[in-house]
């Protein structure tokens, strides 16, 4: 591949990208509610509404607040959440790696638990093992996470006891770590990961039962096609057919999506961010619109763009290294 | 791929068969079961009497609860199928006309070529660079909660991905012989997008509509679990699952009841869903437009 389309593809997502942000700019803008007046007493004066209104560069007009805050954006400076006057960054700095950890370690498991499932199934189908498995991922499938998320807490808290489970398997159902335990190092890690074992699993679950239904068509079309007949007639094992064969042909689609899903792993995170009471994007972004925190909405919704469409390049430019074919085009 | 083998044997499918009975029985139920209630849904009796009973309890006065109390001692029950009209309407209009909207993006954009190609894909493509549950969240929380709003962001950040399919499929459509032959024959160009292309193009759109009316429910459900959806008094799936949460160690079926209704609509309406995929891809998806 040369040069140039590369430069091309890296152009056309930028100007996506001021495209969204412009969009989300102003759709803010035009929601209903006022910042300042949500954030004075209510027996306040009108004055002081307008003082903050000032402030926050709200009493300009919309083009002229647009151009103020892209040229602040285009030096790096996100601006002032308006409700707590903390820097955007500092938010973001604190929620994302919250939401961005849960993403990957589900995305991992998601893949890692979804191909053999489909890969699997695609082999076998139509025979009952695939019709199980079928109904099964379908229906994790259709599991709201959070509906899960609180299933799993009645299971390991209510049920625990009940069942008498062992004190290892009675699993943290709230935050992120244990609050005023004064841990460190390895300890520390294992607190956290045993905090994180149900929020993963249930975003891993849902995730992998997607991944397994997409790998189960996909290996299905594949293992119809010629040189797969060719390879078993060559005498080929049925494993080996899978394994080299059909795959070589189904993992490059899949490492695509698996780059495509990550914002959106992220982004569902908010509702097991809800549950689990973990201080992500998702809390963060929620707070932000409920009190119309203009700059923390505008970069929660940048970085979840940014995400979305660096996924993208990303597959753009990575597929035709995996698959040598579709580089001709 | 027109061994009627094949075909008969996707015909006698059980899990479509199941799923076509489920929600058959989940249609009706949420028709029925709200008339037939001796309770009103809606409305607090004696709290303490009644609230937290469990399922297949009866009260003081003798009636029985199928599913038991939820905390205001309201019927479980009743009030799951009563949410199950919205959550059902809010799927189904929600994914149909996102459909219709993405179809007549699609196919616009295909048929007008240009600069107006360019603009309404430059606008799909933006809008799919934002995690739709993010943009869910944006719009609903911004505006005021409610079913209306939630209907309406559903149409809003729902229709793109159609967009796409259906310019593809009219931008293949195009180059057919029957298109020129009814250019020749003197017809308007909006006729024949709309009488000939469009028509040839709808496979796709229809796969996902199916698959869209699941999906539609489920993010529902999630606005109304977070409080930007469908506003208490009034039950849905979501906001009853909600509801239940802060007696999820005690009584953990009044959150968990509605789920159970939740998943086995979402789960037929995607078996469905699948199987017209499964029919309509290919060959199948000529057979389709032979008809119109």
């Amino acid at each position: 591949m040369s040069a140039l389309p590369v430069a091309r593809r890296v152009r056309d997502a930028v100007v996506l990208f001021w495209l969204v942000v412009s969009f989300t700019f102003v759709l803010v803008r035009l929601a209903p509610g006022d910042p300042a007046t949500m954030l004075v007493p209510p027996d306040a004066s009108p004055a002081a509404a307008a003082r903050l209104r000032h402030e926050f560069g709200l009493d300009a007009s919309y083009p002229v607040q647009y151009a103020r805050w892209l040229g602040d954006a285009l030096t790096g400076n996100l601006g002032e959440s308006f409700a707590t006057h903390e820097p955007v960054t500092r938010v973001l700095a604190r929620a994302a790696p919250i939401s961005f950890g849960l993403g990957l370690a589900s995305l991992a498991l998601t893949f890692l638990v979804g191909v053999p499932i489909g890969v699997l199934q695609g082999a076998r189908r139509g025979t009952g093992w695939d019709r199980t498995l079928t109904v099964v991922t379908t229906t994790v499938f259709a599991m709201p996470s959070f509906w899960l998320a609180l299933a799993l807490v009645a299971l390991f808290t209510y049920g625990a006891s009940m069942l008498g489970l062992p004190a290892w398997l009675r699993l943290p159902a709230f935050g992120v770590h244990t609050p005023g335990a004064a841990l460190s190092g390895w300890d520390a890690l294992r607190d956290v990961m045993r905090h994180a074992v149900l929020p993963v699993t249930i975003l891993a679950a849902v995730g992998a039962a997607g991944i397994a239904r997409y790998t189960r068509s996909s290996v299905a079309d594949v293992a119809r096609l010629d040189f797969v007949r060719t390879a078993r007639a060559k005498g080929v094992t049925p494993a080996r057919v899978y394994l080299r064969h059909v795959l070589a042909n189904v993992l490059p689609p899949l490492v695509v999506l698996a780059a495509l899903s990550l914002p959106g792993l992220v982004a569902g995170s908010v509702f097991v961010e809800a549950v689990f009471a973990w201080p992500g994007m998702g809390r963060a972004m929620l707070n932000a619109i409920a009190a119309r925190d203009y700059p923390v909405v505008m970069a929660c919704t940048m970085l979840y763009a940014g995400a979305v469409i660096a996924a993208n390049l990303v597959a753009d430019l990575v597929l035709p290294l995996l698959d040598p074919r579709r580089s001709a085009s | 791929m027109t061994n009627p083998k094949r075909i008969g044997a996707t015909r006698r499918d059980p899990l479509v068969v199941g799923a076509l009975a489920l929600l058959a029985a989940m249609a009706a139920g949420v028709i029925v079961v709200p008339l037939l209630a001796r309770q009103n849904p809606l409305a607090i009796g004696d709290v303490l009497a009644l609230r937290y009973l469990p399922p297949l309890a009866r009260d003081p006065s003798g009636a029985l609860h199928l599913l038991g109390t939820d905390r205001f001692g309201r019927d479980l029950f009743v009030r799951m199928m009563l949410a199950g009209r919205i959550s059902l309407m809010v799927g189904v209009v929600g994914s149909v006309a996102a459909a219709a909207l993405g179809t007549a993006v699609g196919a616009v954009a295909a048929w007008s070529g240009g600069v107006v190609d360019r603009a309404l894909m430059a606008a799909t493509d933006a809008m799919l660079s934002i995690p739709r549950l993010v943009l869910l969240l944006v719009c609903a929380a911004l505006w005021r909660p409610g079913l209306g709003t939630v209907v309406v962001v559903l149409i809003a950040t729902g229709w793109m991905g159609v967009a796409r399919m259906v310019r593809a499929e009219v931008l293949g459509v195009r180059a057919q012989p029957y298109v020129d032959a009814a250019v020749a024959l003197g017809a308007r160009s909006s006729r024949v997008l709309w009488r000939h292309a469009v028509p040839n193009a709808l496979g796709p759109a229809i796969v996902a509509t199916a698959l869209g009316v699941g999906n539609a429910i489920l993010l529902e459900s999630g606005l109304s679990f977070l409080g930007l959806g469908v506003q208490p008094p009034s039950p849905s799936w979501g906001n009853m699952i909600a509801g239940g949460r802060d007696a999820i160690v005690t009584a953990p079926w009044i959150a968990l009841a509605p789920g159970v209704a939740l998943i086995l609509t979402v789960l037929a309406c995607t078996l469905l869903g699948d199987w017209l995929r499964d029919r309509l891809s290919g060959e199948a998806a000529g057979l389709l437009g032979d008809r119109a």
